[in-house]
């Protein structure tokens, strides 16, 4: 078989059924128990009025990050 | 450290002083010119700086690289729009193509596109991106200076792609224009954004994600990947402009399409949520309407929007199913927009009042409004019999007007009102009234466009496909030109509102800045709210 034929092959059938079970599951990851206090914490993070909470320290902080 | 870039430096500098002597074509030498003088200026400024102490950073959020976003926002918003309006001007008087390469509607109209979508909205987009997250994970950008490198290497592929238009360098491909060269250097800049992005999301100070984040990480993701597929192509010679496409034929025009309308679905949709679901709430002093909702409309947006491409090849060698697939998925993306648009616009609930006294958040819920009259009407337009009428016409001009006018343009000013007082540390803007003037001057303008592009759009759709009784066409081309002038004098007209609207912002932006009419203020007190 030539690639397009195997690439159309898998996206007819287990690359559609992935993708629509991955949506499926997203979707219903959000009415889990518990899920509400965290949405109703996340919802008001524009709004935690806060400084910088960074001790940012320069050049050898990234350093630091990149190693 | 500095001597690798410095070395780095001096070999771009003395490469491009090559290239700029060897370069076959004209665009070709003026870019390497171009590219010759930054790397010089970087390289000298380098070299002065070696041994120097590293300046320790200021604390607190880095802020400066977002006033630099934002001034740069303004300034291309205005070019972009002066473009515009005159080559709308062009399509009625064509006097004004000035008998000049280089000014031709052709070259000019890439011009407009790349500055109002790229620059414009990139610049906008890149700003408040850095402002967000750094407010919702309560660190500063990642990096260091590398935010700087990503603000002045996306300035640079904005003069080499638009002075490229202008020289007539293009690779054809619709707003994708930019030549390998130019593509080379933005995907350099747009991996060293996502650096940046990224970093500062992982070493975040707040448990959760904001919805925001995942609208721009998603924008940043996604237009990296579709800005490497589709410029996949090998140069001619590395001294010269010219490339060759590695697809031909319809999957070349497959994946252009695939790239252009995921172009506006990441691109003036995605990044456009992220800013909406952050000021929007910040603005009417009240969390999103649903958490929940934002979630869904993100998952279903990202999944939806990458299918719709083929929409734009109806009726083409594209195969059958492949359009059906576009035209079914565009019909689906209905829903996920709605969704956003009413989770925005519900955010207001209970605080309606708010729209009496404040002109910026009126620009947000028109935003919002154009946001949800766009996304109804594309899917419509993406039904293959209303494609057979609209397609090629000048309804999908006005269409594309009332959302990036609307929708991009709306929430940007939005975003533009509500940064500057806060990042130049004064209490508020320099006039209400003037925030009003631009909002019915913008909006007034729009209504002009969209109108006027709807009547002429349809008007020679009908035209072209009317036939007599023996079955033979009734108009010519030139029939359909000649009449559509007086609309094409409307749409100018509104033009003209839509930029002097964008003029008074500006004026009104910087008297804000520099703090005009503002009675002694002690800025020790007036550190931004966060």
């Amino acid at each position: 078989m030539d690639t397009y034929s195997i690439f159309r092959e898998f996206a007819d059938s287990w690359g559609l059924l992935g993708m629509f079970l991955f949506f499926i599951g997203a979707v219903l990851m959000l009415f889990r128990p518990g899920a509400k206090a965290l949405h109703k914490d996340a919802a008001n993070i524009p709004f935690n009025e806060k400084p910088c909470r960074d001790d940012f320290t320069g050049s050898a902080q990234i350093a630091e990050d990149i190693k | 450290m500095d001597i690798l870039k410095l070395t780095i430096l001096a070999f771009i500098t003395v490469f491009a002083a090559m290239a700029t002597n060897l370069g076959h074509d004209w665009p070709y030498s003026v870019h390497a010119f171009i590219i010759m003088l930054c790397a010089a200026y970087v390289f000298i400024r380098t070299l002065r700086q070696v041994g120097e102490p590293i300046p320790t950073l200021a604390a607190g959020y880095q802020d400066d690289v977002v006033r630099a976003g934002v001034i740069a926002t303004a300034f291309w918003g205005i070019v972009g729009f002066l473009v515009g309006v005159y080559i709308a001007f062009q399509l009625a008087f064509p006097a004004l193509n000035l008998d000049l390469s280089y000014t031709t509607f052709g070259r000019l109209r890439p011009l407009h596109t790349s500055a109002v979508i790229f620059a414009f909205c990139g610049n906008a987009l890149i700003a408040t991106s850095f402002y967000i997250v750094q407010r919702t994970s309560a660190v500063r950008l990642w990096g260091g200076n590398l935010c700087w490198f990503v603000f002045w290497g996306y300035q640079l592929f904005i003069v080499l792609a638009a002075t490229g238009y202008l020289l007539g360098a293009t690779q054809s491909k619709e707003y994708a224009e930019p030549e390998w060269y130019v593509d080379i250097w933005l995907t350099i800049v747009w991996v060293a954004y996502l650096l940046v992005f990224m970093g500062t999301i992982i070493r975040r100070k707040e448990p959760h994600i904001y919805v925001a984040n995942w609208f721009f990480l998603a924008f940043i993701v996604t237009v990296a990947m579709l800005h490497i597929v589709n410029n996949l192509s090998m140069p001619v010679s590395i001294f010269g402009s010219k490339s060759v496409q590695l697809f031909s034929g319809v999957q070349d025009a497959l994946t252009q399409w695939w790239y252009g309308h995921n172009a506006v679905g990441f691109f003036l949709t995605a990044g456009f949520l992220g800013m909406m679901y952050y000021f929007v709430p910040k603005q009417a002093n009240k969390p999103v309407f649903s958490y929940k909702l934002s979630i869904i409309h993100f998952w279903s947006l990202i999944f939806l929007y990458i299918w719709a491409g083929p929409h734009h090849l109806h009726y083409t060698a594209l195969p059958d199913w492949a359009q059906t697939l576009g035209m079914v998925f565009s019909i689906m993306l209905w829903m996920p927009s709605w969704g956003g648009m009413i989770n925005g616009l519900m955010t207001l609930n209970g605080a309606w009042d708010k729209l009496r006294t404040d002109p910026v958040l009126k620009m947000m819920v028109i935003s919002l409004a154009f946001y949800g009259m766009s996304t109804f009407e594309g899917p419509v337009m993406s039904i293959k019999v209303v494609n057979s009428l609209s397609h090629y016409t000048d309804w999908t001009i006005g269409h594309v007007h009332s959302g990036a006018l609307g929708w991009n343009g709306m929430i940007t000013f939005a975003a533009l009102y509500y940064l500057t007082p806060r990042l130049w540390g004064r209490a508020k803007l320099y006039s209400i009234s003037m925030v009003n003037w631009h909002f019915w001057l913008a909006t007034i303008g729009i209504i002009f466009y969209a109108a006027s592009m709807w009547v002429t759009g349809i008007m020679e759709g009908l035209m072209w496909r009317e036939v007599d009784a023996q079955g033979f066409l009734v108009n010519s081309f030139a029939d359909t030109v000649s009449a559509k002038f007086p609309m094409y004098v409307v749409r100018g007209l509104g033009g003209i509102l839509y930029l002097a609207g964008a003029v008074i912002m500006c004026v009104n932006l910087w008297l804000t800045a520099t703090g005009a009419g503002e009675r002694k203020y002690n800025t020790a007190d007036a550190v931004p709210a966060e």
